[in-house]
């Protein structure tokens, strides 16, 4: 997934494309540089936009720049203009003083603070889940990890007081559906998650305001949970005396209640619940299938892991498919939400090689070797392989 | 244009000082940890600033001339062509289960007497072989 920006800046005319290896096709997408505030994106849909992250940006270090920063919206009336001077944010609904603030309201009026945090869509790599589903066919570009600065959303609620018997907390942005009677994209979290002093509303990530199509000027922030929850654009905050039972919580993404979100095709009976904390995942970052490592001495393999719930504990690689487990160095630990770098020398004898590299989070838990399976190809975390030669 | 893994090396890390220096060290001191969440008061000020931007314009269409009416007159109105036409070959059943969820779940406008062209126009071009 290697494109070079000289390459297709010497012909505007035709489009670069990249072949995306997703079993049985199709696979061929254009890299687009048609969207405001992003360079080179993997267009996947034009309206609403889903753009993924060409893969070698996650070689550049543990922090995804925000114009490489995939894109993922639901809904095509997205506002393209936003006034910081009269955007509101309000807090409605079972609380014991309704609010509604202005972005220098929440910038100087509370405390702020930052975290690292891999944001990955639920169905990240959905186009390698076989059998084949419906959905957004990403490889693994549609993640990315920002140091998120902005308030606790814990400090927002007790501002406006939260009333006895309350138990959910559902959160909306600016977008809106084509359909008048289409349902509106909200999501909601548990009173007690969404007052975990954890959750966040970022007004900046990596330092900059979001980017548009990342969710200026606010976003949810949810470390460790997929990014459905990270509603954009963010604009009410509903604090509600009853569970939520709109469409985008109670009725999609949901996943097999079963360990990894696994199941077969066509199984029977399976309970069906909301996605929810992520799953640990390993990527080697500075080898392609299909490259070639030196025979003889000693090679660099490098990658990015991220534990989802929780840290990376450590990552080791394989060279016998899985038999044997080599230990890695870890890089810099950014908080157990980010990615994390990892590092390790192989001096492998001449042939063919598969490199595999597996992440164990702080819990103990371990990406799987198969893939799992289930309708909507959720949770994707099997073992990664990259197969090179050795010269 | 397609750009072959084979004419272009790997991008160059910003991060390579860094990396280097960890080669053949593995008992190297990493930095601590940093907090999950470090809380500061808002003292220094971040200025937001107005955004306004345009948003591209899909030119992809459903190919197939007239084959393709039905799903051109129904299906473009809440999405680009893009996504359905990069799904993979589905059977004719998950086809017609999505045209449904478009009807049913996400209110598409969509004829009665249009939704057995639509599937057949699915089938046909991104069907399961
Ligand atoms: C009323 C709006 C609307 C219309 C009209 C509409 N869709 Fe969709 N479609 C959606 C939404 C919402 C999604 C899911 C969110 C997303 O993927 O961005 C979706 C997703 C899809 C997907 C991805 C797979 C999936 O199940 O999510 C396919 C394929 C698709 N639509 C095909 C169609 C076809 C074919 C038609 C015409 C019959 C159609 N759509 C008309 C709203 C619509």
């Amino acid at each position: 997934m290697i494109v070079s920006g000289a390459a297709w800046a010497q012909n505007p005319t035709t489009p670069a494309t990249i072949d995306l290896p997703l079993p049985g096709g199709p696979d061929e997408r254009v890299i687009t540089t048609a969207f405001p505030q992003k360079g080179p994106m993997i267009l996947q849909r034009t309206r609403p936009p889903l753009l993924e992250t060409p893969f070698e940006v996650f070689d550049r270090g543990v922090f995804t720049p925000n114009d490489a920063f995939y894109v993922r919206w639901h809904w095509a009336v997205i506002p393209t203009e936003i006034d910081v001077d009269t955007f509101r944010l309000s807090v409605r609904g079972h609380v014991d003083k309704e609010l509604s603030l202005s972005l220098k309201e929440i910038v100087d009026g509370l405390p702020r603070v930052e975290l690292a945090a891999v944001n990955q869509c639920s169905g990240n790599s959905r186009g390698f889940t076989e059998p084949r589903v419906a959905g957004a066919q990403w490889a693994n570009g549609a993640m990315g990890n920002a140091k998120w600065m902005g308030v606790k959303l814990r400090d927002l609620l007790d501002r406006a007081g939260i009333k006895p018997g309350a138990v959910a907390v559902r959160f909306a942005g600016l977008d809106e559906p084509v359909m008048s009677d289409a349902p509106k994209f909200m999501k909601s979290l548990s009173l007690d998650h969404a007052r975990d002093g954890e959750v966040m509303i970022a007004y900046a990530m990596n330092g900059e305001q979001l980017p548009l199509l990342n969710g200026f000027p606010l976003r949810l922030v949810v470390p460790g949970w997929y990014s459905t929850y990270w509603v954009k654009m963010l604009d009410r905050i509903e604090v509600l005396s009853a569970p939520d039972e709109s469409f985008w919580t109670k009725n999609a993404y949901l996943i097999p209640d079963t360990p990894g979100a696994d199941m077969k095709p066509g199984q029977a009976g399976v309970a069906m619940v909301p996605i929810n904390k992520m799953v640990p995942r390993s990527f080697i970052t500075n080898l392609k299938a299909g490259g070639t490592l030196k025979a003889g001495t000693k090679n660099l393999v490098r990658g990015i892991a991220f534990g989802g719930v929780t840290g990376v504990k450590n990552v080791d690689l394989s060279m016998d498919g899985g038999a044997t487990w080599l230990p890695t160095v870890l890089g810099r630990d950014e908080g157990k939400y980010s990615f994390r770098q990892w590092q390790a020398e192989v001096a492998p004898a001449v042939g063919d090689l598969a490199l595999m590299v597996r992440c164990t989070n702080d819990d103990g838990l371990a990406q799987p070797l198969a893939n799992n399976w289930n309708p909507s190809g959720f949770m994707h975390n099997g073992i990664e392989t990259v197969r090179v030669k050795v010269a | 244009m397609k750009i072959s893994m084979g004419t272009v090396g790997f991008a160059v890390p910003i991060v390579a000082g860094v990396v280097l220096a960890l080669i053949g060290h593995p008992a190297v001191q990493l930095p601590p940890p940093s907090p999950a969440v470090a809380a500061t008061p808002a003292a220094s000020g971040f200025a937001l600033k107005s955004v306004s931007v345009e948003l591209p314009v899909s030119d992809v269409v459903f190919p197939g001339g007239a084959k393709a009416d039905a799903i051109a007159a129904n299906c473009l109105s809440c999405h680009s062509a893009g996504m359905v036409l990069t799904q993979p070959d589905l059977a004719k059943a998950a086809w017609t289960g999505i045209v449904e969820k478009m009807i049913h779940a996400y209110k598409a406008p969509v004829a009665e007497a249009d939704v057995a062209a639509i599937v057949d126009y699915l089938q046909e071009t991104r069907g399961a072989k």
